[in-house]
């Protein structure tokens, strides 16, 4: 099939390609540029585990054909750390809250999250679990990861993170 | 000592041990999308293969024409069964001693089996070959409904063995049936049956569900023409077995197959088996040289790879006017699809549903389980469970809630009353298991108190008045269940898989500066072994946990064992580890005792060294003594610090639990509302806090995702029609309760440290709780069983079946 070539910008850094109009925009990040930490869950648009910010949105890369991308502004997990290359406060809730197990679904909601809290800084329980409405999590039943994202809240926030009361 | 020396307390909390909410090793790489998982492998000239699958549930396969695929570019190869018989693997065995096709053999017994297999440079490529394949089908009459499977005239299904009268586990009643399993008196519960004052009869199904974790099945088979060596790296949550089974069917040599499981993207039984994929894309490699990919997708997943449950329960409970029970007979109608490709224990046809007994003292039971085959995907894993525990928990514990409503008892009392008591153990169960260890009437007194029940029956009684009253469209369910799990399969006098013992493995190797690494049979699939295994050997040897490197999944490494599920990883591997550590230790006592110039038994073990008994400063760390043992070990003893231990248990383990599910369910709309749900979980000692509660969050939402909505379900032509995230339930955050959690602590008295497991308790406690609540809910109208899934629709449909909902006037 005849290839295309497309340019976008990925953590920063300009990349460029040849794809099929068919490739999804999640197979030219995992197999072109080789970051695999964007990972694929469903055929269906649900999971969420192939989420990845697009000129300031929040994107299910499984459903964006790579030649949509063209021109565009992506970051992925690979992209969330701190400049300095420390756990950025969302990696860093994640891990102090046990809101991972399997980490398939944590690159996903990790950059889901990120945008969330740049839309709402700070968010309720209820506005983290509608934020992350699109993000399935087999393991960890949610709980953990909405705290996992008030902390983040809360250290961006400079505040003192209080665990919400069981 | 001056102020620079720590305290005990330092020196513990350096450790990190058993009992510390110790923060995850593996988050580091898994919050940076650097965890390393099978589609993530990439290897030079790497292929990939995919399914042609039938659309059709029963037909027969006329013709398959692959010269078109052929020709479609990229494409390399298409194999079938034809490829398959010249190697002998057009069928399998499978782990219940079945054979199951790997590619369609004359016909296909279930929609999307696989047919062929499509060998291309890419996944799109292959996608168009599979296009391109022609099969011809003659469709023949599907058989859905297991219990018409043994009709006279039934369809005949598997032709290959519909002359064999006897099968893995027995003699078979007809050309549809796999095998009966009894267990049991049956006289004995005829005669408690007979003088019964008070029976219930009901069945209770438990409806086919997927554990479809967000990873789907996959792997990459690498075959070395020159070495003769075959790589797999795989979702494996058991390498050694697949090593073995590949082994065995290959033909292979068996060190010189790899297998390597590497990061797993959460398992729940799906990735036990063995599995059509692996075998073609081991066949692909070899074939063509070149490594080959094979990555299942969602609907692959949900309708081909491994259901679960589908198991009709007829339950009859026989009792005393007072609520004493007396017996219990249940007769199962295990539905196992087309092949049965069950992953039990060999000898366990219907795993270990004798648990259904529960936590009651029944004085006599019997069961039978009849295992039939249908027009379905093949399977019958343990989702979240020991193998087939979470029926029985489910079948016993609406039991009893039926045997409460027939005999206007609160549930809870009912329970209270025939628990199993703590002097009682251990208990020998009517069907034949050694409960170890048990205090049941504690855990469900704790819960009782915490939740205010009695304040909540109150509530109850006053909104059913209210309701009778048509003040409010609400109705309010408290759901009890109280379960005993059994898990840690398991001993090798009654487990094994494939004539392998089921027991499990550690191997631990000290580094001189006082650090070390641990090898081991088991597999995480999110569970944290990297994190917990360190903790176990922390606490036991005194080595921070943080110095502690974890390894698993590389049978070429790592000691032979049988992996992770069934809650097994903690009471065998646990005790595995526990068990090496302390040989370690010993060895380590001998090099403290030459150093300090004592006798051994003149140093008692503190924390992170050993001490003189009555002589405190004189102290040798376990850091130094690892020193020591490369650099001047006594005389006569071998240099290094390593041990193994392969544990076979001397029992399973028994860990319970009383959870409690209030819900409010609004009968014009069947819409539900769970308003508290509150678990509590005694699974002995506790290695890591932190991540039990993360366990039992995950395991009460894969519960709550069965009672109250997923079901794989086939229609009379035997389309499947849970096919996809369309259709098949995943709670999100937003439907998702807020879980409360609990304990109480009775440590296993035959396992080294006391652990019995606890990932897969909230599924098998979880589930009756929730489907509890509900027919709580509609007891008082005189319902007294609803089956599951209870989504709104359902909830709907049964309070109209009840006569609640005003129809319309027909216009
Ligand atoms: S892979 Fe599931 S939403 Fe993209
Ligand atoms: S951590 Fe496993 S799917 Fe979320």
């Amino acid at each position: 099939m005849a290839k295309t070539h497309v340019t976008m910008t990925v953590n920063g850094a300009q990349v460029e390609g040849l794809v099929e109009p068919r490739t999804l925009l999640v197979h030219f990040i995992r197999e072109n540029l080789q970051m695999t930490g964007t990972h694929i869950g469903c055929d269906t648009t649900h999971c969420g585990a192939c989420t990845v910010d697009l000129n300031g949105m929040s994107v299910k890369s499984c459903t964006v054909f790579a030649v949509q991308a063209e021109g565009a502004e992506i970051t992925t997990i690979e992209g969330m750390a701190n400049a300095d290359g420390t756990l950025s406060a969302l990696q860093e809730g994640f891990r102090m809250m046990h809101g991972l197990q399997c980490g398939y679904c944590t690159p996903g909601m990790i950059v889901r999250a990120h945008r969330l809290l740049q839309e709402n800084p700070s968010p309720t329980e209820e506005d983290i679990r509608a934020g992350i409405a699109g993000n399935l999590c087999r393991c960890t039943g949610y709980q953990n990861i909405v705290k996992a994202i008030q902390y983040a809240a809360a250290k961006q926030n400079g505040v003192e993170f209080k665990e919400a009361a069981e | 000592m001056n102020d620079m020396t720590p305290t005990r307390e330092e020196r513990e909390a350096r450790l990190e041990g058993m009992g510390c909410k110790r923060k995850r090793v593996e988050d580091i790489r898994f919050t940076q999308g650097k965890g390393n998982y099978v589609d993530d492998v990439k290897l030079p000239g790497m292929l990939h293969g995919d399914f042609v699958r039938s659309p059709h549930a029963h037909a027969r396969v006329k013709a398959i024409n692959t010269e078109a695929a052929l020709k479609v570019p990229g494409v390399l190869a298409v194999i079938t069964a034809e490829t398959l018989k010249t190697v002998n693997l057009a069928w399998m065995p499978t782990l219940a001693g079945d054979v199951q096709m790997v590619l369609a053999d004359g016909k296909v017994l279930f929609q999307n089996q696989e047919v062929a297999f499509v060998v291309a440079t890419d996944r799109y490529a292959a996608d168009d070959g599979i296009n391109a394949v022609e099969v011809e089908y003659e469709p023949l009459p599907p058989l859905v409904d297991p219990f018409k499977a043994m009709a006279p005239d039934a369809p005949v299904l598997r032709e290959d063995i519909k002359d064999k009268s006897d099968g893995a586990h027995g003699p078979r009643k007809h050309y549809n049936h796999i095998f009966e399993w009894t267990v049991g008196d049956k006289d004995l519960t005829d005669v408690a049956f007979r003088k019964a004052e008070v029976t219930i009869k009901e069945l209770i199904s438990y409806q086919r569900v997927h554990p479809s974790p967000l990873e789907t099945c996959q792997c990459v088979c690498s075959f070395d023409k020159i070495k003769g060596e075959l790589t797999i790296w795989g979702t494996f949550q058991a390498p050694h077995v697949i090593r073995t089974v590949v082994a065995l069917i290959a033909k292979l040599p068996e060190q010189k197959i790899h297998v390597i499981s590497p990061d797993i993207g959460g398992g729940f039984g799906n990735k036990v088996g063995a599995y059509p994929g692996y075998i073609c894309a081991a066949v692909a490699s070899i074939v063509t040289g070149k490594p080959v990919k094979w990555v299942e997708d969602r609907m692959e997943n949900l309708t081909t790879t491994s259901f679960a449950r589908d198991y009709h329960m007829t339950t009859e409970i026989a009792a005393t006017k007072e609520g004493k029970v007396t017996g219990l007979r249940v007769h199962v109608l295990a539905d196992h699809g087309a092949f049965d490709a069950c992953a039990d224990p060999s000898k366990w046809p219907a795993g270990f549903f004798n648990i259904v007994t529960g936590s009651y003292d029944f004085p006599t039971a019997h069961l039978a389980v009849d295992g039939v085959y249908t027009n379905k995907a093949p399977g019958g894993v343990a989702y979240r469970c020991s193998f087939r525990v979470t029926e029985a928990a489910y079948c016993i514990e609406r039991g009893m809630d039926i045997l409460a409503q027939k005999l206007n008892m609160d549930p809870a009392e009912l329970r209270l009353k025939n628990f199993v008591r703590p002097e009682q153990f251990p208990y020998h169960s009517a069907l034949g298991w050694e409960y170890d260890s048990g205090d049941y009437h504690t855990a469900m007194t704790k819960a009782m108190e915490t939740v205010d029940y009695a304040g909540l029956r109150r509530e109850q009684a006053a909104r059913r008045e209210a309701f009778k009253r048509g003040e409010t469209r609400e109705i309010m369910g408290i759901g009890v269940s109280f379960f005993t799990e059994i898990v840690g399969a398991g001993p090798s006098k009654n487990c094994d898989i494939l004539g392998i013992a089921m027991f499990d493995s550690c191997e631990i190797r000290l580094h001189p500066t006082g650090a070390g690494i641990a090898r081991m049979g088991t597999k995480s699939q999110g569970q944290g072994h990297e994190t917990t295994w360190a903790q176990i050997i922390a606490t036991e040897i005194g080595i921070p946990a943080d110095n502690i490197m974890v390894e698993e999944g590389n049978t070429d490494t790592a000691p032979y064992g049988l992996g992770t599920y069934g809650s097994r990883s903690t009471p065998v591997a646990g005790a595995a580890i526990a068990m090496a550590a302390r040989k370690i230790k010993a060895k380590a006592q001998m090099i403290a005792a030459y150093k300090l110039e004592v006798h051994e038994d003149d140093l008692e073990w503190d924390i992170d060294g050993f001490r003189v008994k009555g002589l405190p400063e004189k102290f040798l760390g376990m850091k130094d003594i690892c020193w020591l043992a490369y650099n001047s070990p006594p005389p006569g003893m071998e240099p290094g610090l390593e041990a193994v231990s392969y544990y076979d248990p001397p029992n399973m383990t028994y860990p319970f639990g009383a959870y409690i599910c209030v819900m409010d369910i609004d009968v014009d709309t069947g819409v539900y509302k769970v308003r508290r749900f509150y678990a509590l979980d005694d699974c002995g000692t506790r290695i890591n806090p932190m991540i039990i509660e993360g366990q039992v969050h995950g395991g009460l939402t894969e519960a709550f995702a069965i009672a109250m909505g997923q079901e794989i379900h086939y229609d009379e032509a035997g389309n499947v029609l849970g096919g996809s995230f369309m259709d098949f339930f995943l709670p999100t955050a937003v439907e998702t309760p807020h879980w409360e959690t609990d304990f109480t602590v009775t440590p296993s008295p035959h396992h080294p440290i006391g652990a019995k497991g606890v990932g897969e308790s909230p599924n098998v406690g979880g589930v009756p709780a929730f489907s509890n609540a509900v027919n709580d809910a509609f007891s008082f109208l005189g319902s007294v069983h609803i089956q599951m899934p209870h989504d709104f629709w359902r909830n709907w449909q049964a309070a109209k079946d009840l006569g609640l909902i005003r129809e319309p006037a027909a216009a």
